[in-house]
């Protein structure tokens, strides 16, 4: 099949995505590594949409740590987070995600931005934002402004993001001394999305666990969460997924599958981050 | 389909292709394997599932491997593309081509130029990989044919023979 792309411009900086963006009231996308994008318009699943092509956007591009924050450009490509020595030291989170995400050629074009934007239920990114509270940096017309990440996943593929607005950046607080981060899933086949996944933070004033793929949007389990702030043991942390979680039957998985997943990443992450507690040189 | 202001359905490009020029104007709709294959006439790129899947569409831009199907052609103003033809012609892909037919790599040949640049890619550290690594590099080229093991044998020969240590043991 061929892509229903109906036009296509080539933003030469940020206010002119932005401009083209509002212009174009609601029909125009942008296109970033067009990893989900050109796959959807190739099978006529995008409708009839005009491009707004933010490669060439340099505003969009690089990773810097600024005090205790690490800002990732909305544009970098996967296999940047995934070797960047930033991202492993200050987010080692997400630099533990970037590999799991599809395949090399992927990784080369898919970008952070369009992977947060674009809001699959089982990818990683989304669920390492959550895990890190980080903040989703977006701008329109009207101005820039930051969603934390808890507020910015609404449903299946939607999010905050407005019409005329576009992700220009993510702020992720920086890993603190001594805290830990691990972020696992269980696919079938090496870069398939995940069955489940699991991102865990663990942070001087508590714990943080987003699970993927288990639902309409990464969640931040907070019963969970409440277990092991009170040190409750990885078995009992497992117990009260439940609660935080609710997969539903689909044909990858029933959800009694999914959430015995979510149970078995949950105990190995906190086993891993307690071993490294012990074990670490 | 119809037209939405500002923004043209045709875009003017000009790329190299296997080292040679090429000015073209596209359809903006128009994918990479597409335009090599319908355009140009170079039909060793395959589309196969034309949706990131299946990875027969792999090839090279600008020094990286990519989807011929995920990226447009109206994109690639300025770029530098290697399809399997070019590196045939500089002779690159030589001693992988040569071990893909020794060792039975390869069947209908329909996933094998795309596998020709994963495996390269997989490679291009210099480093010899693990028969676990290659399968996870190659992770996403799908071969309906061969069960891959023959593929994995093919790489690590390569690997090695590159790295200087002759022919691997079977
Ligand atoms: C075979 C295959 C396997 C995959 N497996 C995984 C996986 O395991 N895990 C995973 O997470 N992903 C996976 N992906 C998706 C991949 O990670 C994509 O790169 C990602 O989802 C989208 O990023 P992109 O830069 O390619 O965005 P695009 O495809 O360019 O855009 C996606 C959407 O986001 C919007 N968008 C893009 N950038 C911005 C921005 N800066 N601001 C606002 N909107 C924006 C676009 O308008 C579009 O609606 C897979 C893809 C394929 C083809
Ligand atoms: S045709 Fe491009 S991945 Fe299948
Ligand atoms: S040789 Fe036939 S698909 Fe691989």
């Amino acid at each position: 099949m061929k892509a229903a792309a109906a036009g296509y411009v080539r933003a030469n900086d940020l206010s002119h995505a932005i401009s083209l963006l509002a212009a174009s009231e609601g029909q125009a996308r942008v296109l970033a590594g067009g990893q989900s994008l050109i796959a959807s318009l190739n099978l006529r699943l995008a409708g009839e949409t005009a491009l707004i092509d933010i490669n060439g956007v340099t505003e969009l591009c690089g990773i810097a740590l600024d005090g205790d924050v690490l800002r990732i450009g909305a544009l970098t490509r996967h296999r940047e987070l995934a070797t960047s020595d930033l991202v492993a030291r200050h987010a080692p989170a997400i630099s533990q995600a970037a590999p799991l995400i599809a395949h090399a050629a992927i990784r080369n074009r898919g970008t952070i931005g369009g992977s947060l934007a674009y809001a699959d239920p089982a990818a990683e990114l989304p669920a390492c934002m959550i895990a890190l509270d980080a903040t989703i940096v977006v701008q329109g017309p009207a101005g820039r402004r930051g969603v934390r990440a808890t507020d910015f996943f609404i449903d299946l593929f939607t999010t905050d993001l407005g019409e005329d607005e576009m992700i220009v950046a993510i702020e992720v607080p920086a890993c603190a001394p001594g805290e830990r981060q691990v972020t696992m899933e269980l696919a079938r086949r090496s870069g398939d999305y995940a069955l489940a996944g699991i991102v865990l933070v663990r942070r001087e004033n508590g714990a943080r666990v987003a699970f993927f793929g288990v639902g309409p949007t990464a969640v931040l389990a907070r019963a969970a969460m409440a277990v092991i702030d009170r040190e409750g043991s990885p078995d009992e942390a497992a117990a009260v997924l439940d609660q935080d979680i609710q997969p539903l039957d689909d044909v990858h998985a029933p959800a009694s599958v999914r959430l015995h997943l979510a149970r078995v990443l949950l105990r190995r992450a906190l086993n891993a981050t307690l071993a490294a507690e012990v074990g670490h040189v | 389909m119809s037209d939405i202001a500002g923004f043209p359905t045709k875009v003017d490009i000009s790329l190299t292709v296997n080292g040679e020029r090429v000015e073209a104007r596209v359809d903006v709709a128009r994918h990479l394997v597409d335009f090599l294959r319908l355009d140009l006439g170079l039909s060793g790129s395959h589309a196969g599932c034309e949706h990131g899947v299946c990875g027969a569409c792999t090839l090279q831009v600008n020094g990286e491997v990519v989807r011929g199907c995920l990226t447009l052609a109206a994109q690639l103003d300025g770029a530098e593309v290697w399809t399997v033809e070019g590196l045939t012609d500089t002779g690159s892909l030589a001693d992988l081509q040569a071990a893909f037919v020794s060792r039975n790599a390869l069947q209908c040949g329909f996933c094998t130029p795309g596998m020709l640049f994963a495996a390269a890619d997989v490679l291009a550290s210099g480093k010899v990989p693990s028969r676990a690594e290659i399968r996870e590099h190659i992770s996403g080229n799908y071969c309906r044919c061969t069960g891959y093991e023959a593929v994995v044998d093919a790489i690590e020969t390569v690997a090695r023979s590159r790295a200087g240590g002759g022919e691997a043991s079977a």
